[in-house]
């Protein structure tokens, strides 16, 4: 009985609704503070945080938990709309939810397939960019030296630099006139070429494609709005959903007031904190 | 009731031959109805006209007429029991209502709750869920103890008690918008949880109950907290909570 009532009944579907919801505030809570360094830090740390995030044995188990979350929500919420639209065969020709019920308690399915919707565009745009793609840009810095611009890309290690004319980049032919010592491999690694031996690392600017996408020319404006609007889709998800988990996992008691203010004010100012990155980039940047 | 007045008012109320028919709105017009009259003798009012003019008249449910049995149903202008809190339908007063006002009336909406009737619907799955595991085993060999030598602290004997007004009407699951039944579920599994009697069957009992609840064909609890405002008992969600504790607790033994 147990084990067959923990996948199947409707109370169970709840349960892994509201851990896996819960698990998803937690991740927006970090995934914020990692946004912020892009008001608040330089592109250095940003590139170095997101080293770490791709890198760091740890993150990438929270990781891979966060996409299961994801998926799994996404997947038990449709299970449990599918069989919540079935249990109400006949609707009513005259209906006033206004009168016992908030709009997001009664949208969650809505809110949330929009919010699955902008998690893969968010996915194509930045991280698939940060896994994937061949052309990312590397991070370089432009320096001063008696009077003339130097190119250099910036190693990993502090005081590591490497003049973008000395490297041959992937993909480009050695020219046999004027042979190059270093090469780069693997999207970031730094190696000597004769030695066949790693030398460095670099940084994938991520921070540069970030700024790029929202302040690009032609689309920069509608990534920004767009953005906004999600988050805003993203509020009202968790202003029901974020008690609604406590509920589901049986907590109700005189803790609850507390965490109906807390959720309330976590509802509004994550989603809040995350739009105005992009409004800051695109506007005052 | 000096100030009872009379009022024509429109109905729009949902006709079905049989359970296998397909039913359908109808408009009736009523007029000269007393605001002081309850809702269910608004009904009867019009169900004589209908007999008059030689009509079949309109089949609702109804009993006690004092808010105590749970029988009157009646989904009224959107809202479960009409247009007020903490009521049942034949606690419903026209005074409610205005001169001209077009009401609908339809009966429950749910698959676990097929129409039977015009406005009355079948809520035995309800007594269904009830006898998986709504009792308490007594012993009555001729040792039966008094209910009251049992001490049972006074906060838990006020929750039960709070649980067990449930009249199991149904309004919780007509007026919620997944049609699910977890407030009547919650306040039957509730109010014997927090009784020593209950406590033997404890553990089965809301794996059965929950079980039942599923099979009927009820849906989700959203936690939107329609049920509690609709509920003519005033049942709390605490009692969906209490519910979902115990049957956390039962799958995991």
């Amino acid at each position: 009985m147990a084990k067959s009532a923990l996948l199947k009944s409707s109370i169970v579907k709840k349960y892994w609704m509201a851990l896996t919801g819960l698990f998803l505030c937690l991740f927006l809570a970090g995934h914020l503070a990692g946004n912020l360094q892009l008001i608040f830090g330089d592109a250095l740390q940003f590139n170095q945080y997101a080293v770490f995030m791709t890198s760091n044995p740890a993150v990438k188990l929270l990781s891979y938990l966060t996409y299961f979350s994801i998926l799994f929500h996404a997947f038990d919420g449709f299970m449990l709309t599918y069989q919540n639209v079935k249990a109400r065969p006949i609707g009513y020709a005259k209906t006033n939810p206004g009168a016992n019920s908030s709009f997001s308690s009664r949208n969650m399915a809505v809110l949330g397939t929009l919010i699955l919707v902008f998690i893969v565009t968010h996915m194509v745009n930045f991280w698939a960019v940060m896994h994937f793609d061949k052309n990312m840009p590397l991070m370089k810095q432009t320096v001063e030296v008696q009077g003339q611009k130097q190119e250099l890309f910036v190693g990993r290690k502090v005081g590591e630099f490497y003049q973008v004319d000395q490297i041959q980049l992937e993909g480009e032919a050695p020219n046999p006139m004027m042979p190059k010592q270093i090469t780069i491999k693997n999207g970031t690694d730094v190696y000597n070429i004769q030695a066949n031996v790693k030398i460095g690392e670099l940084y994938k600017d991520l921070h540069k494609i970030t700024f790029a996408f929202f302040q690009d020319a032609k689309t920069g404006l509608i990534a920004t709005i767009l953005y906004v609007l999600a988050m805003a889709v993203l509020a009202f998800h968790l202003l029901h959903g974020f008690q609604s988990a406590f509920q589901s996992l049986g907590v109700n008691n005189k803790f609850t007031p507390a965490i109906k203010t807390f959720g309330k004010l976590f509802a509004i100012i994550v989603p809040l904190l995350f739009a105005v990155i992009p409004v800051y980039i695109h506007f005052f940047k | 009731m000096s100030s009872a007045k009379n009022i024509n008012i429109n109905l729009k109320i949902w006709r079905q031959k049989n359970a296998k028919s397909k039913g359908s709105m109808e408009t009736y017009k009523l007029d000269n109805v007393s605001t002081a009259s309850s809702f269910l003798e608004m009904l009867d009012q019009l169900n004589e006209q209908l007999i008059n003019e030689k009509k079949e008249p309109i089949a609702f449910d109804h009993d006690c007429r004092e808010g105590i049995c749970g029988m009157c149903s009646l989904y009224i202008n959107g809202r479960a029991h009409g247009p007020d809190t903490g009521i049942t339908t034949c606690q419903l007063h026209m005074r409610m209502f205005k001169d001209g006002d077009t009401i609908f009336v339809e009966p429950w909406r749910s698959k676990a709750f097929p129409v039977i009737k015009d406005l009355v619907v079948d809520r035995s799955a309800f007594d269904r869920i009830q006898q998986a595991g709504g009792f308490v085993s007594v012993n009555t060999s001729g040792n039966t103890i008094d209910a009251n030598a049992t001490p049972v602290p006074k906060h838990d004997a006020d929750k039960a008690f709070e649980a067990a007004a449930c009249i199991g009407c149904g309004a919780c699951v007509a007026t919620c918008k997944n049609g699910s039944a977890m407030l009547f579920v919650g306040a039957k599994v509730s109010q014997y949880a927090l009784l020593p009697q209950g406590k033997v069957e404890a553990t089965q009992r809301v794996l059965n109950m929950v079980r039942q609840m599923d099979e009927e064909g009820f849906g989700n609890c959203t936690n939107t907290g329609a049920c509690e405002i609709e509920c003519p008992k005033g049942i709390s969600l605490e009692n969906i909570a209490r519910m979902n504790r115990e049957f956390l607790k039962a799958s995991l033994k």
